[in-house]
């Protein structure tokens, strides 16, 4: 399954993918402090587990940096 | 020297930082340290996936240290209120930073835009503190619109040129329902105290100790005149004449 990922397609193996899951195999040491956006809607972390993504979801995430 | 309360939060150090700007994390860390600030901004962006290594919350990580997200790049109120979003799931907090400038080379906000979201996000129940020019009118709608506190502008983003809106600011400080945090422009201590002097109840500073010689040592030079500042305005200032006024007695007894 073909996904786009912060503006690039990513291809996965699997068929079904959630959002936790894609982010155990994207960023599993970088997922605190951290938001996710489907389609410019953001997903509580509560849902991340049961969400299922599918190649129209343009998935979206952020994470803090410096700024003033 | 008067706590200062916004929202649900007391702050003991009246001086907020950016973190933007500082060489390294450990940097930015020391000056944050050493500036007593109780606020610090951040602002997002899009994870990296391949090279990403930006661990910026550890070295924020003090108890007395509060996030306030900005919504830097945000262009209009739709695309901030999403950023406020976002904002608070990342970081758990309510707080924001609201600031729409959709010029890139002045990054003047836009008022019509930022009442807009303003007012949106006030329903949502963020604490908003807005990043405004210093407009007293816009300030009093924003207080109606719900905001926590007003940021207006000293002078443009990261000019150093101080409080170029010094009348402005001070119609602002005189009127206002809600905390005044004036914000950008301010590039010296002295900008700082001469802030807090009229009555501001703190300040936001970035670029002037991000980009210091010594960034730790201009923290600590900001934290010293924002509590100077303050502390002069609670004494409060004597006023000023046009005339001289002796302050030892006349030495008129040489020629009685």
């Amino acid at each position: 399954m073909e996904l786009l990922l912060n503006n690039q397609r990513k291809h996965f193996f699997e068929e079904e993918i959630t959002i936790q899951q894609l982010l155990d195999i994207e960023i599993p040491e970088k997922q605190k402090g951290i938001a996710v956006a489907i389609n410019n809607c953001v997903i509580p972390k509560s849902d991340w587990g049961s969400y299922l993504l599918n190649r129209t979801h343009q998935i979206l995430i952020i994470s803090a940096t410096q700024g003033g | 020297m008067q706590p200062l309360i916004i929202g649900d939060k007391t702050f003991q150090s009246r001086l907020f930082l950016g973190t933007g700007k500082f060489g390294s994390g450990r940097q930015m860390e020391e000056a944050v340290l050493a500036s007593k600030s109780e606020l610090v901004t951040v602002a997002l962006k899009r994870i990296d996936m391949e090279t990403d290594t930006d661990s910026l919350l550890s070295y924020l990580q003090h108890s007395h240290i509060n996030l306030l997200p900005n919504t830097s790049g945000a262009r209009n109120a739709k695309e901030a209120v999403f950023a406020a979003q976002l904002a608070r799931e990342a970081l758990e907090t309510n707080w924001l930073k609201l600031e729409i400038h959709p010029d890139p080379k002045y990054l003047m906000p836009d008022a019509i835009e930022t009442l807009k979201a303003t007012e949106e996000l006030a329903k949502q129940g963020f604490i908003i503190l807005p990043y405004i020019h210093a407009d007293p009118v816009l300030c009093k709608r924003l207080e109606d619109a719900g905001t926590s506190a007003v940021m207006p502008l000293g002078s443009p983003i990261g000019t150093n040129k101080g409080l170029k809106t010094v009348d402005f600011l001070e119609i602002i400080i005189e009127q206002s329902r809600v905390p005044v945090i004036v914000d950008a422009g301010i590039g010296a201590p002295s900008h700082a105290a001469m802030a807090m002097e009229m009555g501001a109840d703190a300040v936001l500073v970035n670029t002037a100790i991000a980009v210091a010689g010594n960034p730790k040592l201009m923290a600590e030079a900001f934290k010293e005149a924002v509590i100077a500042g303050r502390k002069a305005f609670e004494a409060k200032l004597a006023g000023t004449l046009t005339s001289a006024a002796a302050s030892s007695p006349l030495t008129s007894f040489l020629y009685d």
